[in-house]
């Protein structure tokens, strides 16, 4: 084999190859001092129909309408009754009590996992508040807010939780992943991004059969790398789809920062641009800029002027999930840091500034819905938890793998059962 | 059923079961790379989109988890999606979609959404191309819970099959050997090519009609042994049969899975000896599936060991494709050992 050619004498230095590195880590004292807030009415308001080239510039903006003293100000305010505010907050707060109980309910043993959305609320909840009841929501796992915002049974999410008598998916998936039709949320996957290309297709049924409904769909900053992130950017603006892709971006992937998913480089708005895609960056922990930039998207997207990516700039203030240790990674005092506060405790704010809420009715209201949640679990408990026995009968592992059994899965459900009674007696029934 | 029979081709019958079901049922939709204005690379959809419209037949990105992805979501809209993917090696960017998404919706969901959806593409070798235009995927497909793996081997059971698999409520993965589009191959690549016009099932009939799924075909009756063979081996197995006077007995599978067992196991142990012919890799391939259902179901009718006939453990060569393919001589070996035991 001949020597290979030597290089030439160069004074260029070696190439480097760069490794993101997040800028805290356990032991460090945060400091976000150098995050960009522009002035809360400083992001102009453009019409439904612009074209993307034309409003490149909200891509790397930040869209706000609460500024940090809860006023709501600036031409995306979206001017929303109280009574809807109210709602609004009563939406979030709920959320975050049923996440409290659940997260301490897999830690009593009751499930195996659980996922908070705690400081995301208004990333799922405001939007969902901004688009019709009949639109299409294809969700990641993060996003409860969306039932809780369709008034989804509280004691349908538990029972999921808990893989129980009443688990509507009989027990098939991991706790979270649900799935409500009737609710316009297509069933959580566990895979991630999957769901683009997904929301994209249903979006492009709507359009070709003359509908009115749009679809929506999440994903977080750590899944836009998936290949099916950009499959579904590429679809949407090929055909125009009339689909709003929300990314949350909450800083984080289990461990990995936003860098590992391009976020050192440019913000993950930007990705509309290359795809011709209207874009918008927004505070995510500001419910009314998340309730304005999704109607906007809605209001583009059902007069078939196409498709809109939302980066909503959030922070994931918990662990990625039960089986998290955020403490590992980064430092304890990140959440506090975060300079865009907490989604509640704005709209709060906002209300109260308005004289339509007040700390005695906020403490109430927490009571209330405490108890609620409370209260429904102790009746879902009542129809099994997980662990503690099995709650459905044995043939449902091979039901629904088709329409129809087909002979090789008779043959495996009679071999499965037969060692099931050889286990348990011919007797037992679900518990 | 004669008088409205017309003489196709593998690719027009495909043709006319798009065009009865796009007729038929408004959510029928056909898409994929070049199968709008121009028909497709192989001319499957011809003439559809002119026929039923640009939002009913449509040209898609080149991105098969796109393709895969969006059919999905179509499908959980309401629509009956049938994309199609241009060579079966090109299916692997959208395995993920149709493993973890199409083939687990119902399961996961409960029945909530379904995902009736269609995947065709043509897949073999025998035309020279190459490593990325060869391949037969059909092993991956049957190993996936949740998917229906079809394989046609002539113009009418490609027609009755493909309308069964659109209208089937499960997603199917209808795979076309694209050697026999135009003729049936014999397996020997040096003589003419003979037109599906000579055969009978070229007689094809232009409405509607449906072969179910999970039921295989005797293409010939025998006694000496089974073989068991699908898509384009079952044309070139037949004219070695025929060539050695063996009275084996050819059964077309027709769908992988669901199987059709009972017709399996009642002519294995009518013979007593059982040949496997596939062109896919031999390594898990679906013949080491066949062969151990048939020792579990047929061993003590067994007068021989179970063989298989496959294409080799390497990836498809352009230049030696003939050497690579399970044909003549290779099948002829495993007839004499099979027999002589």
């Amino acid at each position: 084999m001949p020597e290979p050619d030597s290089r030439p004498a160069s004074n260029l230095p070696p190439l480097s190859l760069h490794i993101p590195e997040p800028r805290y880590r356990p032991g460090d004292t945060p400091d976000f001092g150098d995050i960009e807030v522009p002035a809360v009415d400083a992001t102009p308001r453009p019409g439904e129909a612009t074209k993307p080239d034309a409003m490149r510039e909200l891509c790397y903006g930040l869209v706000r309408v609460l500024d940090f003293d809860g006023q709501a100000k600036g031409p995306w305010n979206p001017n929303l009754a109280p009574e809807r505010l109210r709602t609004m907050l009563r939406y979030m707060m709920l959320t975050r009590a049923f996440d409290d109980r659940m997260f301490r309910a897999q830690r009593q043993g009751k499930t195996s996992f659980y996922m908070k959305c705690t400081g995301e609320e208004a990333t799922s909840i405001a939007s969902t508040m901004a688009i019709d009841r009949a639109d299409m929501c294809f969700p990641s796992y993060r996003q409860q807010g969306i039932l809780i915002a369709r008034d989804y049974p509280l004691i349908q999410m538990m029972n999921q939780i808990y893989s129980n008598r009443g688990d509507h998916l009989m027990g098939r998936q991991l706790p979270i992943m649900y799935s409500a039709p009737e609710h316009g949320f297509f069933s959580v996957s566990g895979n991630l991004a999957t769901q683009y290309p997904q929301a994209v297709g249903w979006a492009m049924a709507s359009a070709s059969k003359g509908d009115s409904r749009i679809a929506t769909v999440w994903c977080g900053e750590g899944s836009s790398a998936e290949g099916d992130f950009h499959s579904a950017l590429t679809f949407a603006t090929v055909y125009n789809a009339p689909v709003i892709f929300n990314v949350v971006n909450n800083q984080w992937a289990i461990s990995s920062f936003s860098g590992f998913a391009g976020g050192e480089r440019t913000t993950f708005a930007a990705r509309a641009v290359g795809y011709g895609i209207a874009g918008l960056r927004i505070d995510g922990n500001d419910p009314l800029a998340v309730y304005a930039a999704t109607q906007w998207a809605a209001d583009r997207a059902r007069t078939n002027n196409g498709p809109t990516l939302i980066e909503h700039f959030t922070y994931r203030s918990e662990g990625h999930s039960t089986s998290d240790d955020p403490s590992a990674y980064r430092p304890a005092g990140e959440a506090t840091a975060w300079p865009f506060g907490d989604p509640i405790a704005r709209l709060r704010e906002h209300l109260e500034l308005l004289g339509e809420w007040d700390a005695e009715r906020h403490e109430a209201q927490a009571k209330e819905l405490d108890e609620l949640v409370k209260t429904t679990q102790k009746q879902s408990e009542k129809l099994g938890i997980l662990g503690h026995g099995m709650h459905q009968p044995f043939e449902t592992m091979f039901e629904d793998v088709f329409e129809e059994m087909p002979w090789h899965l008779k043959e495996q459900c009679a071999q499965m059962l037969a060692e099931q009674e050889a286990k348990f007696g011919p007797d037992w029934k679900p518990e | 059923m004669a008088e409205d029979t017309k003489t196709m081709n593998m690719i027009e019958a495909i043709n006319s079961a798009m065009d009865v079901m796009l007729e038929r049922d408004p959510a029928t939709v056909v898409m994929g790379e070049d199968v709008g204005y121009f028909g497709g690379v192989f001319r499957a959809t011809a003439g559809l989109q002119k026929k039923h419209g640009k939002t009913r037949v449509f040209d898609t990105p080149i991105n098969e988890c796109g393709i895969i992805g969006v059919a999905v979501g179509m499908g959980a809209y309401g629509l009956r999606p049938v994309p199609e993917i241009q060579f079966a090696d090109y299916i692997y960017p959208g395995l993920d979609q149709l493993v973890s998404e199409a083939a687990r919706l119902r399961y996961r969901s409960a029945n909530d959404f379904i995902c009736p959806m269609t995947v065709r593409t043509p897949f073999g070798g025998g035309i020279f191309g190459g490593q990325t235009h060869s391949q037969s995927p059909e092993s991956i497909m049957t190993h996936i819970c949740g998917v229906k793996t079809v394989i046609p081997s002539n113009p009418y059971d490609a027609k009755g099959l493909l309308i069964a698999a659109i209208e089937d409520n499960d997603p199917v993965v209808f795979l076309e050997p694209k050697r026999i589009y135009n003729g049936p191959f014999s397996g020997y690549y040096d003589r003419p090519v003979e037109p599906w016009s000579k055969h009978a099932a070229s007689a094809v009939p232009e409405g509607y009609y449906r072969i179910d799924l999970g039921k295989a075909a005797t293409v010939r009756d025998g006694e000496a042994l089974t073989i068991l063979a699908y898509g384009t081996m079952v044309h070139v197995t037949k004219t070695i049969v025929e060539e050695m006077g063996i009275d084996a007995e050819i059964l077309d599978l027709r769908t992988l899975l669901p199987l059709d067992i009972e017709a399996i196991e009642a002519s294995v142990k009518k013979t007593g000896r059982c040949l496997i012919i596939h062109e896919a890799t031999r390594t898990s391939g679906f013949g080491a599936e066949l062969a151990a259902l048939v020792q579990e179901r047929c061993f003590y009718h067994l007068e021989a060991p179970v063989e298989r006939v496959t294409g080799f453990d390497t990836p498809y060569p352009h230049s030696l494709e003939w050497a690579y393919f399970p044909g003549p001589v290779r099948i002829a070996t495993a007839l004499t050992k099979i027999l002589k035991d």
